[in-house]
C-alpha cells in the first residue's frame, strides 16, 4: 500500500491573541496514523485536537515540523490533499436554506462524484442516516442530531482516502451519537476507510484501533485501548455505600482526598473509584468507613483520568463550603408542576407534564435533542409562559407572580451569558446589582463568592478558560442566595477534571439546601442526581431515582445510564409509531 | 476541465438558491432600486418652483405694472404684493417669502432715461434657492422689459436688455436630467456592495466555509459563483433604471445604448467585487454591511460628483474622489446620457473600471484562500 495516511513529526503551532499574547496550541507533537484503521484523538477541551485536525486538512499551516498526509506535504500542497480527503468540522457547515437533497448534491458536485455512482451512494447515505423521508426539508429545520448526521452524509458523498471527523458527537444526544458511530464503523468495515476521529467520549475511543491521548498540545500516551487500559490495572474499584447513604455523599468523601483517590464517580447507587498506587491501605479503609469495596475491570476512562491527573496536580476538586439556601425547610416541595403544556402553533413542545421537586434535591432533566427539555426549563424559570397547566416555583404561582418567583431562583444559561469584556468583579457587581444587592452586602457577597469559587476578580471574563467561565456563571447565579438553581447543560464543553469539580460544588450546594435543576447530555452525570426525568417529543417517559430509571429500562439499564436512556427512548418511540 | 465546470455550476446553483430563498436580500436587490428611482426622480430636485417673492410696489404706474407682470406668469415664482418695505421684511423674517423685489418710487421716471433700477433682496440662508430665484426673477423682468422696449422703441429699451442667458445640454436646467443618470451609479453601487457584502461573511459566521474549503472547490470558483447571480439582479435593475430614465423622466439618451449598458455592467462588476472584498475581510455580516454603506454607497452619493461638482471641492477631496470607481463611472454616464459618445472618456473610464474589477476580484479570491488562520 502507499504512504501512511498521516505522518507528523515535531509539529508546532501557535496563535497570536491580542489579549493573551502567544498561545501554543500544538507543542512539538509527533504521531503516525495507520492505513485502514479507526484512530482516535482524545483529550480534554483545549488539548489542541481541532487545531491538529485543521492542520491535517490543510487549513492551518504548521509553524514548525513536518506533516505529510497521504504522502503529500500538506503545507506545500493543501489542495492536493483536500482533493482526496473528507473532513467534517466540529460545526459542519450545512447550508441551512438549502434542502437535505440540495446539500448532498452540492457536495457531490464539488467532489466530482459521477452521476451513476451518486444514486447508490445517496440511497445508502439516506438509508444509513434514516433521512430518506426528509430530503425536501431545509437543513435549517432539522434537529441538532439530524443536522450532524446530514453533515456526515455530505462529508461521505464519496469514499475518501482519509476521513477526518472533528468531535462529531459533541452536543449530540446518545441516540444520534449511536447512529453516527454505526455509519462510521460500517464504512470502515465495508470500504477499509482510514478514519481519524477526535472525541472527548471514552466509550467512543474504546471502539478505535489506535488511541492518541492529547493534553495541552502534547501527546500523553498512544496505544490500542487495551494497551492504554493497562495503566489503570489493579487500581480500579467500586464501593457500595452503607445502607441509607446516598452514593454521591460517599463519592464526595472519596474525591476530597486526592492523595489516596485519583478519581471517584457515582454509578448505579455505587461509587466507582481509582486509588493511587501508593495509597495507604489502612487510610483508604478508614476513608471508606464501612462501605464495602470490590475491584472492577479497568476501563479506558480510568487510564485517561490517571493521565490527566498526573498533568494537573492542582486541579483536584476541593470541598468548598457552598453558600446555604436562603429559605428554611418547611417540608413543602419547591417546584410543583401539574399538567404543564406548551404549544408553539400546532406543535406541542411539552405535553401534559407533571412532577414535583423537593428542597435540596438535585433534579436532572434528560432527553434527546428537541425533546422539550429547554422549553420545560424555560417555563420553570419563568422565561416562557405555559400554554396551560399549573406551575409553582418556590411557593409562587408562576402564572401570576413571575417576578417574585424569579427573585428566588438563579439561572445559569447554556452559553456563557456574561459580559466577556468586563472583569470577573465587574460582572459580579453588575449581576448582584441586577438582583437588588448593593453596598456592603454586595461587597461581602462578592468577596465570599470569589473565595468559594477560587476566582481572580481582576481577570477579564471573556478570556477565562471554559471551566472557569462556567464557574463564574455559576457564582453569578448564586450571588443572591437563590433557593433554586437552574443549570442548562452546564458541563458541555468543559473537560472531565473541571466537570468533577463542578459536580463537587453542586453536591455541596444541595447539602446546604439549595434545590438544583439541571439538564445534561452526559448520561453518566445523571448519577449525581437524586431524581431524573427523561423526556422525548414533549412527553415525560420516565421519572425517578437513577436506580429506578435503570430498572425501568430492564437489561439495558443494568449496563449504564447511557444504555438505559437509549432503551427507554426507543421503546417509547416504537410504541408511538405503533399507535 | 470538466471538474471545474461541474463545481462552478454547483456553486452557482447554490448561490442562486440561497439568493432566491433569502427574501430580505431580494427585496433590497429588486424593490429598493425602484424606491430609489422614484425617490430621486420625483422627490429630489434642485429646481425651485413657486418661490415666494414679496414685491414692494412703491411706484404703481402702468410701466411698472408691465415690468413686474412677468413675475406672476412664471411657474417658478409666486409674487406676494405688498406696499411697504417693512411689510416685506416682516414676511421674509417669518419665512413666508424667499426674496423681496423693491420697485422704487422713481422707477418709471428713471426707466424713461434708460436708468431703471430695481432692488432684489435674496434670503441667502439657502444659497442654491437664492441663486435660482435670482435668475428666475431677472429673467422674468428682462423678458417683460424687452417686450416694453419692443413696443416703445427708443434708447431706454436697448439699455434695459443686457443679459442673454443660454444653457447647453440641459436646456431646461432640469435637475432630473442631471440626477437620473447618476441614479444608475447609486443603484449599481448599492446592489453590488451591499448585497455581496453579506455573502462571504455569512459563510464565515455559519461555519460553512470550513466545510467548503476542504472540497476540491477553488477560491476563484467560489468568487465567480457568488458574482454571477447578483450580476443578473444588477442587469434587471439597470434595465429598470434605463426604462425609467427614458419613459418616466424623459431624460435624453444621446450616447449609444450599448456603451451605456456595457459600461454599467463593468461598474456593476467592480462594486460586486468590492462587496465581496469587504465581506471577506470583515468576516462578519453586521460589520460588512456597515462598511459597505460607508465605503461604497456614501462616497458614491457624496463624492462622486452625483450632487456636488467636483471642480468646486478642495484638492484633497478631488484626489479622494478620483480614487473612487464611482467617480469615473459618474462622469462617463452623465456624458453618455447628456452629450453623447465621447470616445477618449469612454476608453479611459472603462479601462480604469476594468483595472478596478481585476484587482478587486483578485483580492476577493485571496480572502477565500483556504486558510483559517
Amino acid at each position: 500500500m502507499t504512504a501512511a495516511p498521516v505522518e507528523a513529526t515535531a509539529l508546532r503551532k501557535s496563535f497570536r491573541d491580542k489579549d493573551l499574547g502567544e498561545i501554543t496550541a500544538i507543542d512539538g507533537l509527533s504521531l503516525s496514523v495507520r492505513q485502514g484503521e479507526l484512530t482516535a484523538l482524545v483529550g480534554p477541551d483545549g488539548a489542541g485536537k481541532t487545531t491538529l485536525m485543521r492542520m491535517f486538512a490543510g487549513l492551518l499551516k504548521p509553524d514548525q515540523g513536518s506533516l505529510h498526509v497521504l504522502g503529500i506535504d500538506v503545507a506545500r500542497d493543501p489542495q492536493q490533499v483536500q482533493d482526496r480527503i473528507s473532513y467534517m468540522p466540529q460545526r459542519f457547515g450545512l447550508y441551512e436554506d438549502l434542502s437535505v437533497q440540495e446539500n448532498l448534491d452540492l457536495y457531490a458536485d464539488l467532489h466530482g462524484v459521477p452521476q451513476d455512482q451518486r444514486r447508490d451512494r445517496f440511497a445508502r447515505m439516506l438509508e444509513m442516516t434514516d433521512m430518506a423521508r426528509f430530503t425536501a426539508r431545509p437543513a435549517g429545520k432539522l434537529s441538532g442530531g439530524m443536522k450532524q448526521k446530514l453533515g456526515l452524509a455530505c462529508t461521505l458523498v464519496r469514499s475518501p482516502d482519509l476521513l477526518l471527523l472533528d468531535e462529531p458527537s459533541v452536543g449530540v444526544d446518545p441516540l444520534s451519537r449511536r447512529d453516527l458511530w454505526k455509519i462510521v464503523l460500517q464504512l470502515v468495515d465495508d470500504e477499509g476507510l482510514s478514519v481519524i476521529v477526535s472525541t472527548s467520549y471514552m466509550d467512543e475511543a474504546e471502539r478505535c484501533a489506535q488511541v492518541h491521548v492529547m493534553h495541552r498540545g502534547r501527546l500523553l500516551a498512544t496505544g490500542t485501548p487495551a494497551e492504554l487500559r493497562e495503566k489503570a490495572r489493579g487500581l480500579t474499584f467500586v464501593a457500595t455505600p452503607i445502607a441509607g447513604m446516598p452514593a454521591r455523599d460517599l463519592q464526595a468523601r472519596l474525591i476530597d482526598v486526592p492523595d489516596l483517590v485519583i478519581d471517584a464517580v457515582p454509578q448505579g447507587g455505587n461509587v466507582r473509584f481509582i486509588r493511587r498506587p501508593e495509597a495507604d491501605a489502612a487510610r483508604l479503609a478508614g476513608l471508606l468507613d464501612g462501605a464495602s469495596s470490590a475491584s472492577r475491570p479497568e476501563e479506558l476512562e480510568d487510564s485517561f483520568m490517571i493521565l490527566l491527573r498526573e498533568q494537573d496536580q492542582g486541579a483536584s476538586p476541593v470541598a468548598t463550603d457552598m453558600p446555604p439556601s436562603g429559605a428554611a425547610d418547611n417540608g413543602q416541595p419547591v417546584i410543583v408542576v401539574r399538567d404543564l403544556v406548551r404549544k408553539f402553533g400546532d406543535f406541542t413542545a411539552v405535553a401534559s407534564t407533571s412532577f414535583q421537586v423537593g428542597r435540596g434535591e438535585i433534579f436532572g432533566l434528560l432527553g434527546p435533542n428537541g425533546a422539550g427539555k429547554t422549553t420545560t426549563f424555560r417555563m420553570l424559570c419563568g422565561l416562557l409562559p405555559a400554554t396551560s397547566g399549573q406551575l409553582e416555583v418556590a411557593g409562587r404561582n408562576l402564572r401570576v407572580a413571575r417576578a417574585q418567583a424569579r427573585a428566588r431562583i438563579g439561572y445559569v444559561a447554556q452559553k456563557f451569558a456574561l459580559y466577556g469584556n468586563l472583569s470577573v468583579r465587574q460582572n459580579l457587581e453588575f449581576f448582584g446589582g441586577a438582583y437588588g444587592l448593593g453596598g456592603r452586602l454586595l461587597r461581602d457577597r462578592i468577596a465570599q463568592t470569589v473565595r468559594q469559587f477560587d476566582l481572580d476578580p481582576a481577570a477579564q471574563s471573556g478570556l477565562l478558560p471554559a471551566g472557569y467561565k462556567q464557574r463564574l456563571a455559576m457564582a453569578t447565579g448564586l450571588l443572591h442566595r437563590p433557593e433554586i438553581l437552574f443549570l442548562d447543560e452546564p458541563t458541555s464543553g468543559i473537560d472531565p477534571l473541571a466537570r468533577r469539580a463542578f459536580w463537587r460544588r453542586i453536591t455541596s450546594l444541595a447539602k446546604g439546601g439549595v434545590t438544583i435543576i439541571v439538564t445534561t447530555h452526559f448520561m453518566e452525570e445523571a448519577e449525581y442526581c437524586d431524581r431524573i426525568a427523561i423526556q422525548d417529543a414533549g412527553e415525560m417517559l420516565a421519572i425517578g431515582t437513577p436506580q429506578q430509571v435503570r430498572e425501568l429500562a430492564g437489561d439495558a439499564g443494568a449496563r449504564d445510564m447511557n444504555s438505559a436512556f437509549i432503551a427507554i427512548v426507543e421503546t417509547a418511540r416504537a410504541r408511538r409509531e405503533a399507535a | 476541465m470538466s471538474g471545474a465546470r461541474t463545481r462552478l455550476i454547483a456553486l452557482t446553483r447554490k448561490e442562486v438558491r440561497q439568493m432566491l430563498r433569502d427574501r430580505s436580500n431580494l427585496i433590497v436587490g429588486l424593490a429598493l432600486p425602484v424606491v430609489l428611482i422614484l425617490l430621486f426622480g420625483y422627490g429630489l430636485s434642485f429646481d425651485v418652483t413657486d418661490a415666494r417673492i414679496a414685491v414692494v410696489m412703491e411706484d404703481s404706474s402702468a410701466a411698472t405694472m408691465n415690468a413686474v407682470a412677468g413675475l406672476a406668469g412664471s411657474d417658478y415664482l409666486s409674487p406676494i404684493w405688498t406696499h411697504s418695505m417693512p411689510e416685506a421684511e416682516a414676511l421674509i423674517r417669518a419665512g413666508q417669502a424667499d426674496a423681496i423685489l423693491r420697485v422704487p418710487a422713481e422707477f418709471t421716471r428713471d426707466l424713461l432715461h434708460g436708468q431703471g433700477h430695481l432692488q432684489l433682496i435674496l434670503n441667502g440662508v439657502d444659497s442654491n434657492t437664492a441663486q435660482s430665484i435670482e435668475s428666475y426673477a431677472t429673467g422674468a423682468i428682462q423678458t417683460a422689459l424687452a417686450h416694453i422696449s419692443d413696443r416703445q422703441g427708443g434708447p431706454a429699451a436697448s439699455a434695459s436688455v443686457a443679459i442673454v442667458q443660454r444653457t447647453w445640454f440641459n436646456e431646461a436646467g432640469n435637475s432630473t436630467w442631471f440626477l437620473v443618470p447618476g441614479l444608475i451609479v447609486l443603484v449599481m453601487t448599492l446592489i453590488g456592495a451591499f448585497l455581496t457584502s453579506l455573502l462571504i461573511a455569512r459563510e464565515w459566521e455559519r461555519g460553512t466555509l470550513e466545510s467548503l474549503f476542504v472540497t476540491p472547490a477553488r477560491p476563484i470558483e467560489m468568487v465567480l459563483a457568488k458574482l454571477a447571480p447578483y450580476l443578473v439582479i444588477g442587469v434587471i435593475d439597470l434595465t429598470m433604471c434605463l426604462i425609467a430614465a427614458k419613459f418616466v423622466f424623459g431624460v435624453p439618451i444621446r450616447g449609444s445604448l450599448w456603451i451605456i449598458i456595457l459600461s454599467s455592467l463593468l461598474y456593476l462588476l467592480v462594486s460586486l467585487a468590492l462587496g465581496l472584498v469587504i465581506s471577506g475581510v470583515t468576516r462578519n455580516q453586521f460589520a460588512a454591511s456597515q462598511m459597505a454603506l460607508l465605503a461604497s454607497f456614501m462616497p458614491a452619493l457624496m463624492l462622486s460628483g452625483f450632487v456636488f461638482d467636483l471642480r468646486n471641492v478642495p484638492v484633497a477631496m478631488q484626489v479622494i474622489s478620483n480614487l473612487l470607481p464611482a467617480t469615473h463611472f459618474m462622469g462617463l454616464i452623465k456624458t453618455l446620457f447628456m452629450a453623447g459618445d465621447y470616445w477618449p472618456q469612454i476608453l479611459r473610464a472603462n479601462l480604469t473600471l476594468a483595472a478596478y474589477a481585476v484587482v478587486l476580484v483578485v483580492i476577493a479570491t485571496r480572502t477565500l484562500a483556504k486558510k483559517l488562520d
